[in-house]
């Protein structure tokens, strides 16, 4: 058993009661506070089924430990979209990039730091980006359609 | 922290580095880049290491995904000290000096005297490593990997090259063919022939000086057979990468 300690998750600062030393942020988040949109997968980093932001940037959760970012912003696929359901999120569905839907969650945060950092990304932008993000159902290519059509809508709203 | 998650308790307590700034950014020095010893691979991919250490950012682009990429650091690459790590071979070929301190002193060290075998350092239990000092050289470089893959790949077989023009030296550092990463000298006085003259003047390396040069570099090469390749294959590629970057190399510095 180590000190409880509080995490900031979606714009609101928790408390991890009882933590256990060296535990993972996807431990943390599942077990412990309740997140489940957050997958665990591999547990090692290769499958992005995980992945969180961390002040923006984009985690796979089971290789941070929690414990180590209590004083950083975390955002879940939970704390995406202001109303609930994001812009991705909802191209994502009308694209048809969801078939099991268990990488769904981490390729929706991954799109998001992908489309933050690279707002004019092209498709081997895309493709690169999403390295980090397996998916054994769609074959990958409705997943790009949707970022990509979430692109083009995002620069047309600009003024 | 993948230990942990496959069930292996820690069994001892954990200092977090993640709030030391001074070790996690990097500055551009005159002719040195001081990199951080917790800089990540996305900070070292980017500008100001992408136009004057290109291979360094080279060689951090391929390293796993942006998630791996934003988390990995190029201490973290130099103490694991595998065979395979992206930045060692390139780091080994620019002669770059790797600042160790512990509480009570600080050390200068090459990379052939930090990393002395496959996951093994000469680092002391006490010791951290606060920044890789790279210097910056005038004329060619790259990294070349061979994997199974272009994303999330252990490498196979690594190929760094450097032409450096003030010296007069080209220098070559190979990644996952001996059990550290290897320089080439043969192949290293070979190339400098042939793209000097004995009284300095640069020349254009021919394709017979490549040939030679390439098969001089197999010869360097120590691979072993194991469950990612086979000494066959990581010896040919050694040998394509290498002559593949000496006609880049030759092609660019004579189109300058």
């Amino acid at each position: 058993m180590s000190k409880p300690y509080q995490l900031h998750v979606n714009g609101q600062t928790l408390d991890v009661p009882d933590p256990v030393p060296g535990e993972s942020l996807m431990t943390v988040l599942r077990e412990r506070l309740g997140l489940r949109g957050t997958k665990t997968a591999c547990s090692e980093g290769e499958c992005g089924s995980c992945s969180v932001l961390v002040d923006g940037e984009l985690m796979c959760s089971c290789l941070v430990m929690a414990a180590a970012v209590t004083d950083r912003a975390i955002t879940t696929v939970e704390g995406l979209g202001d109303d609930g359901i994001s812009d991705i999120q909802r191209a994502f569905v009308e694209c048809g990039a969801v078939q099991c839907g268990f990488c769904t969650p981490g390729l929706i945060v991954a799109a998001h730091a992908l489309l933050d950092r690279h707002p004019d990304a092209t498709t081997d932008t895309v493709r690169e980006e999403l390295a980090g993000n397996l998916c054994r159902c769609t074959g990958y290519g409705r997943i790009i359609d949707a970022i990509h059509s979430v692109a083009i809508a995002r620069r047309g709203d600009r003024p | 922290m993948v230990a942990v998650n496959h069930g292996h308790p820690m069994t001892s307590d954990v200092v977090s580095l993640d709030r030391v700034d001074e070790i996690r950014g990097l500055t551009l020095d005159g002719d040195v880049v001081r990199i951080g010893g917790a800089a990540t691979w996305t900070l070292i991919a980017d500008e100001p290491v992408r136009s004057t250490v290109p291979a360094l950012a080279q060689a951090a682009r391929t390293v796993g995904s942006p998630q791996i990429r934003n988390a990995g650091t190029i201490g973290g690459n130099i103490a694991t000290a595998s065979p395979a790590g992206d930045s060692l071979g390139v780091l080994a070929a620019l002669d770059a000096t790797v600042e160790v301190r512990s509480a009570s002193c600080t050390r200068l060290m090459a990379i052939p005297d930090v990393i002395i075998g496959p996951k093994v350092t000469s680092l002391e239990a006490d010791e951290l490593i606060v920044a890789v000092h790279v210097p910056v050289v005038r004329g060619w470089q790259s990294y070349a990997k061979v994997g199974v893959r272009n994303a999330m790949v252990i490498a196979t077989v690594g190929v760094a090259t450097v032409v450096n023009e003030e010296a007069r030296s080209v220098s070559f550092g190979l990644t996952s063919v001996g059990p550290t990463p290897l320089r080439c000298p043969d192949a290293e006085v070979a190339a400098c022939e042939a793209f000097w003259t004995l009284d300095g003047t640069p020349r254009t390396p021919t394709a017979r000086d490549i040939g030679h040069i390439a098969e001089l570099v197999m010869e360097g090469a120590q691979p072993i057979d194991d469950h990612r390749s086979s000494v066959e294959y990581r010896r040919h590629s050694v040998g394509v990468l290498a002559a593949r970057h000496l006609r880049t190399a030759a092609r660019t510095l004579r189109e300058q």
